[in-house]
């Protein structure tokens, strides 16, 4: 069991090897995703019920949660590929840890202003400093200093180790956001999906929530993998197949 | 597993660990500054520092809020089921201000215990429902509407 573990580890973090078997995977990913937000949003933003308190307002959430869920998935796929990276020194690690930054980036960014727009009509204000805000806003941060990071060192492969340290250290952010609003009195609600309970959610509402979730998470897979093969042409330029390949793209 | 990869690891495992009891002692230590308002009984114990900023939050007890002719004047109660905050606020309310839901108030409170608050928030909860389902468990008397 264990050794199948292992060879099948050593065979995906060929850069070669992952740059046939993700073509597939990324299409096929791409298009669930694509069929399942475009589903998951036209019944939440159209045929949903209005809500008792909210009414209309509360449609957001069908942005705003799976944004917000999955900048910190991504923050910690980040930082679980840094550590593979640091211990066994794997290129394809690295790879795909610098293209996963731009995609978590984009949704801290999207989670803080579908928040900021839903705040305004519900709450009364558009920013507050509360401890769940201004934890997701620390994640922004840390995205933007891991951004920077890979990019500041003359060798790619010190941006790559010191991005995967600073990213490691910032790991201790992702439990404040999430317990942050069980922890201390804040304006955010309380988490409506939890594992351990039942979410107090009307079935027609959870069920869009549910796919939209699934949907972002597909179409980070795709989009990550789409990435990271571009990546890996780049920094494999002097092998003879990644030059083949090049070749045959550009033909196109 | 390798000796040298084995070291790294560990290293990787202690940093993360280390970095972590620093952040969550300096939380700890800090809890109340994290906090981002006073509760009622906190506020009746004291705690709250007076004529200076501060934020207040809890529920607003049904049948506490009194709006005054011809001003943008109103008066309520912010309880936390313990003890009691009177409010005073004159402006606009959140269109989600309503008796018995949640609410944070940013202001002063004064020598008689009286809070002058000049913004005040709606805070709401993490029930989602339309509003046919709460009419029809209110009729019912499900006892999770029977609190609110």
């Amino acid at each position: 069991m264990w050794q199948m573990f292992v060879r099948w580890f050593h065979k995906w973090s060929s850069p070669k090897w992952f740059y046939e078997m993700s073509r597939p995977w990324s299409f096929w990913l791409g298009w669930a995703a694509v069929l399942l937000i475009a589903t998951a949003l036209v019944w939440g933003l159209a045929f949903s019920p209005v809500e008792r308190v909210q009414g209309n307002s509360y449609r957001i959430i069908f942005l705003h949660v799976p944004a917000a869920f999955l900048a910190q998935a991504i923050y910690m796929t980040i930082a679980i590929a840094g550590a593979v990276g640091l211990v066994w020194r794997i290129k394809l690690a690295f790879y795909a840890a610098k293209q996963c930054v731009p995609i978590g980036t984009s949704m801290a960014l999207l989670a803080l202003i579908t928040g900021a727009i839903w705040g305004k009509p519900t709450w009364g204000a558009w920013w507050v400093w509360d401890a769940r805000l201004t934890s997701m806003l620390i994640l922004l941060l840390l995205y933007l200093g891991l951004w920077a990071l890979q990019n500041a060192m003359e060798r790619q492969e010190s941006g790559d180790r010191a991005a995967a340290i600073l990213a490691l250290v910032g790991v201790v952010n992702i439990p404040i956001i999430k317990f942050s609003v069980n922890w201390w009195n804040t304006l955010h609600q309380p988490a409506t999906l939890k594992i351990s309970s039942a979410a107090p959610m009307h079935v027609s509402m959870l069920i869009p929530l549910l796919m939209s979730i699934l949907g972002f998470y597909l179409a980070f897979g795709a989009w990550m993998l789409i990435r990271t093969r571009l990546e890996i042409l780049d920094r494999e330029k002097k092998a003879k197949w990644a030059q083949e390949e090049i070749k045959r793209l550009e033909a196109n | 597993m390798n000796p040298k990869r084995k070291q790294r690891l560990i290293l990787i495992l202690l940093g993360v660990a280390g970095v972590s009891i620093a952040v969550l002692l300096v939380l700890f230590a800090l809890r109340q500054n994290v906090n981002y308002f006073f509760t009622p009984s906190e506020i009746a114990a004291g705690n709250a520092p007076q004529s200076q900023v501060i934020r207040a939050g809890g529920m607003v007890r049904e049948g506490s809020v009194k709006r005054s002719d011809g001003s943008l004047e109103v008066r309520f109660q912010v309880t936390d089921f313990a003890s009691d905050v009177d409010v005073m606020f004159e402006g606009i309310l959140p269109d989600l201000f309503q008796e018995g839901e949640g609410v944070v108030v940013i202001g002063k409170l004064d020598e008689n215990k009286l809070f002058t608050a000049d913004t005040v928030l709606a805070k709401h909860d993490e029930t989602y429902m339309p509003p046919e389902v709460t009419h029809a468990l209110e009729q019912a008397g499900h006892p999770d509407t029977m609190n609110k």
